[in-house]
């Protein structure tokens, strides 16, 4: 029973998601991908912003506006975590493979049951003009809350290469993953420039994490199922490369939509998962590689 | 600590001592409750020989675990095996598939295995949630058989047999950490590059770290179906294994066999109480907080501060 | 030439569109001193990385001992006789420095019979040698840098190689340190070991090596007796910038 015009609109749903989940792992692009930072946090990170955004949505805030007025305290968040990892583990210098890993992992595991607590297990929405609604284009229905984030994505995918590959900052930021001996003769403060990267990296979870509740509704152990999107995002790019989130992301929202469409919904949580140990397997330095 | 002899009469008597509960104790409810407390000695123990001696995280014990549960489910349905050819069979597949998942991402760095035991727990979820025959996404109801002479009932039998898995998990554990496989480990986590230059192998090590692991992983998992009576994916994979398993060996102490013992002991009993007192958000919560505190103040985990107690004195 | 203990021929690496190595090509024949110089980036640790294995070339061929080893991994190279100490010194922190050198001499030279009473006495001995035998016990991460170099040594010479790479190794100490690792060095050389030394103390290179080869940007731009490249044009250049 194969349709090339499901077929066309799976592709259609799957750059559309494939954008939201490039938009969604960039800022793990930069705190693993360019400043080496084992956040397997970030997807929790992602969800917490998502619960912020439902709250300021209870004092009647539009998602998109939330998101945004999340953005500087999540950003001065941001540089607190790195703060606090980098004076306790990085610094150290031994054996801070495991534990900083076990750290983040601890620190994934209290913001979920945190929200638990707080919120209780059942799932959360907002409510907006763009929630709800289709945009209709012949046979084709497509969901405007889908396109409203697939926009917002972009916007803040391109913000932020853009913000890596012009500013002073930015290049600072590049040019300290790449080779950390070399900016400090220079004169600048490695320690500084990632502390403000990571808290840029936070801040653009924030907004992402708007947008992951305007796609649909949140629980809070969706951070599990994201660890696999966003990882297998970052990865398949290679690590470090803007471009190649996005590429990555196209390639994996497309493949869980075909996924979807042919399999099921049972096979579609397996494919960021399953495509991540491929990429590992095979081509562990992703697309775009250092 | 605990010579050769010392240690296998200490082996003795607790199996003794788990056999004389089962012969005395009448409230069924007490083994209820320390099954999953041995069966975490188990799990952190495996984790251990990976985790603590080599310095690779593996965040997918639950899949190992899980593996060897539905292999018990499957050996039932096929065949109707006893305990023991289901712990061995659970054993032999977890172990398959920790060769699998070493060979395939443990000459990557650290973090890229550990996203991989992430991974494989979900891969191995939705596996199973589409495979009818042990159940599907609905789950099997399973009916435990009559327990072994002289066991009177199913439950007490079961706690003998994990008391038995413990003591073999921690004496292949204890073994590994004093002989040249775990010399070579520790070097492999202290600096792989300059253990490699001095002749380690370190691929061919971490890989078999994560083949025994994995297989201990799976025998413990083995008679959960028969603990439970009912198995399904979602409760099968749950990440809370591998949080369990990973908080009690930090927590208890990666350096020596004894730390993943009490911290098993420890926190999965401070879980349990947790859960019936408190609430089940609870007990996770507890273990994250307690998770991150001791990484970050007490990184030799309990071990570390009572030899530093003993050190004040 | 059958003299030639390790060859490596037309060897390439790159990291992503770097260029770290561009077709190198030396020759260290058995028993000789080899002296390996050129400025900061230039290559040297690459091509040393190439040969122990720490990392693979991607073209080219490396020869020890007439067979090809370039796709072997490190640990069987070290088995054939490869040694290194690291720029950077990678202790095992959590071992004492005694347990340090335990684990070459049970990996590499006792593997076939793995016991560790004869072992411990063995690296007593290489540690008295090196000046190092007091600190037998003491934890890897309790040690000075100078005692850290020492112990890299040590750890290196405690696999029994028949070709020693020597990076950096006297990096930071004083002239008198400096003269007793080239002491040391000496007299490993005397015993029939095979030794490539890389440099930053033009004094010490020039003293210890029968051969000198100077890289820069990836490329040997000088090859020849010391006396011969302290004077060659292109190797002041590099060293000064033109």
């Amino acid at each position: 029973m194969f349709s090339f015009e499901l077929l066309l609109e799976a592709i259609l749903f799957g750059v559309l998601l494939g954008c939201f989940y490039a938009a969604v792992s960039i800022g793990l692009s930069v705190s693993f991908g360019l400043l080496d930072v084992p956040h397997i946090a970030h997807p929790a990170i992602l969800v917490f912003g998502s619960y912020c955004t439902y709250l300021l949505g209870r004092y009647g805030l539009d998602p998109i506006v939330a998101g945004i007025v999340l953005m500087p305290p999540f950003f001065l968040l941001g540089m607190a975590v790195y703060r606090f990892y980098y004076e306790t583990f990085e610094k150290r210098g031994t054996d801070t493979g495991v534990r900083g890993l076990a750290f983040f992992f601890g620190l994934a595991l209290v913001i979920e049951v945190g929200l638990i607590l707080a919120f209780g297990v059942d799932q959360r929405m907002v409510e907006a003009d763009y929630i709800g609604k289709s945009l209709v284009i012949g046979e084709t229905r497509i969901p405007w809350r889908l396109l409203v984030a697939f926009g917002v994505a972009v916007v803040l995918t391109a913000g932020l290469t853009l913000y890596l590959s012009r500013t002073f900052t930015g290049r600072a930021i590049k040019a300290v993953a790449q080779d950390e001996p070399a900016l400090r003769l220079m004169g600048a403060n490695p320690v500084r420039i990632k502390q403000w990267a990571f808290g840029i990296a936070t801040a653009v979870t924030a907004l992402a994490g708007a947008m992951l509740i305007i796609v649909g509704p949140v629980d809070p152990s969706l951070d599990r199922i994201y660890i696999g999107r966003t990882f297998c995002v970052v990865v398949l790019a290679g690590l470090g490369s803007m471009t190649g989130t996005v590429a990555a992301g196209l390639i994996l929202g497309i493949s869980e939509s075909i996924v979807l469409t042919q399999f099921g919904a049972s096979w579609a949580p397996a494919v960021a998962f399953g495509l991540l140990l491929i990429v590992l397997g095979f081509r562990p330095q992703g697309l775009f590689g250092r | 600590m605990m010579r050769g002899a010392g240690f296998w009469i200490g082996a003795a008597v607790a199996i003794g001592l788990a056999g004389l509960a089962a012969g005395t104790f009448k409230d069924e409810y007490f083994f209820f409750a320390a099954y999953p407390i041995l069966m975490y000695v188990v799990l952190a123990t495996a984790w251990n020989i990976l985790g603590g001696y080599a310095g690779y995280v593996n965040f997918g014990t639950a899949a190992f675990f899980g593996l060897g549960a539905y292999t018990s489910v499957a050996l039932i349905q096929s065949t109707g095996a006893p305990l023991a050819v289901q712990i061995f069979g659970a054993a032999a597949m977890s172990g398959l598939l920790g060769f699998g998942t070493g060979l395939l991402t443990l000459r990557l760095r650290g973090i890229f295995f550990s996203i991989a035991t992430v991974a494989v727990i979900f891969i191995m979820e939705t596996l199973f949630i589409n495979w009818r025959y042990v159940g599907g996404a609905t789950g099997l109801q399973l009916l435990r058989p009559a327990p072994i002479w002289p066991f009177e009932s199913y439950i007490k039998m079961l706690f003998v047999v994990m008391a038995v898995i413990v003591v073999a998990a921690v004496a292949v554990a204890r073994y590994i950490e004093n002989s040249w496989i775990g010399r070579g480990l520790h070097a492999v986590r202290d600096s792989e590059e300059a253990a490699e230059c001095s002749g380690v192998p370190t691929l061919k090590l971490k890989v078999f770290a994560c083949t025994i692991s994995g297989a201990l992983m799976g025998a413990a998992g083995a008679p959960m179906p028969m603990y439970l009576s009912f198995t399904e994916p979602a409760s099968t994979f749950n990440l809370n294994y591998s949080i369990g398993a990973l908080a009690s060996a930090i927590i208890g102490g990666t350096a020596h066999w004894l730390g993943p013992v009490m911290g098993a002991l420890l926190l999965t009993s401070l879980q349990q109480y947790a859960t019936v007192n408190i609430s089940n958000e609870m007990n996770v919560l507890v273990v994250g907080v307690l998770l991150v505190v001791f990484v970050v103040a007490a990184p030799d985990g309990i071990l570390g501060l009572l030899r530093k107690l003993k050190r004040a004195k | 030439m059958s003299d030639a203990l390790l060859q490596v021929n037309g060897v390439s690496k790159h990291f992503g569109g770097f260029a770290a190595l561009s077709e190198v090509s030396i020759e260290v024949r058995q028993g000789e001193r080899f002296g390996l110089i050129g400025p900061n980036g230039s290559g040297k640790t690459t091509l040393i990385n190439c040969v122990s294995g720490s990392l693979h070339n991607e073209a080219g061929s490396i020869t020890f001992a007439g067979e090809e080893i370039s796709r072997l991994p490190a640990y069987q190279r070290t088995r054939r006789g490869i040694a290194r100490s690291f720029q950077i010194p990678r202790p095992f922190s959590s071992m004492s420095v005694l347990e340090n050198l335990v684990v070459p001499l049970e990996f590499v030279v006792h593997r076939r019979s793995l016991h560790q009473t004869n072992t411990s006495e063995e690296a007593m001995a290489i540690l008295k040698t090196i000046g190092l035998a007091d600190k037998a016990d003491t934890p890897s991460n309790r040690l000075s840098q100078v005692e850290l170099r020492k112990m890299e040594l040590a750890r290196a010479m405690a696999a029994r190689p028949r070709l020693l790479i020597s990076d950096e190794a006297m990096a930071g100490l004083s002239s008198n340190e400096v003269a007793e690792v080239l002491g040391i060095l000496f007299k490993l050389n005397e015993t029939g070991i095979t030794i490539i030394m890389i440099e930053h103390i033009m004094q010490a290179v020039m003293r210890f090596s029968q051969r000198v080869v100077c890289l820069d940007a990836g490329r040997i731009i000088c090859e020849g007796t010391p006396e011969a490249i302290v004077k060659n044009g292109d190797v002041q250049k590099a060293y000064l910038g033109a």
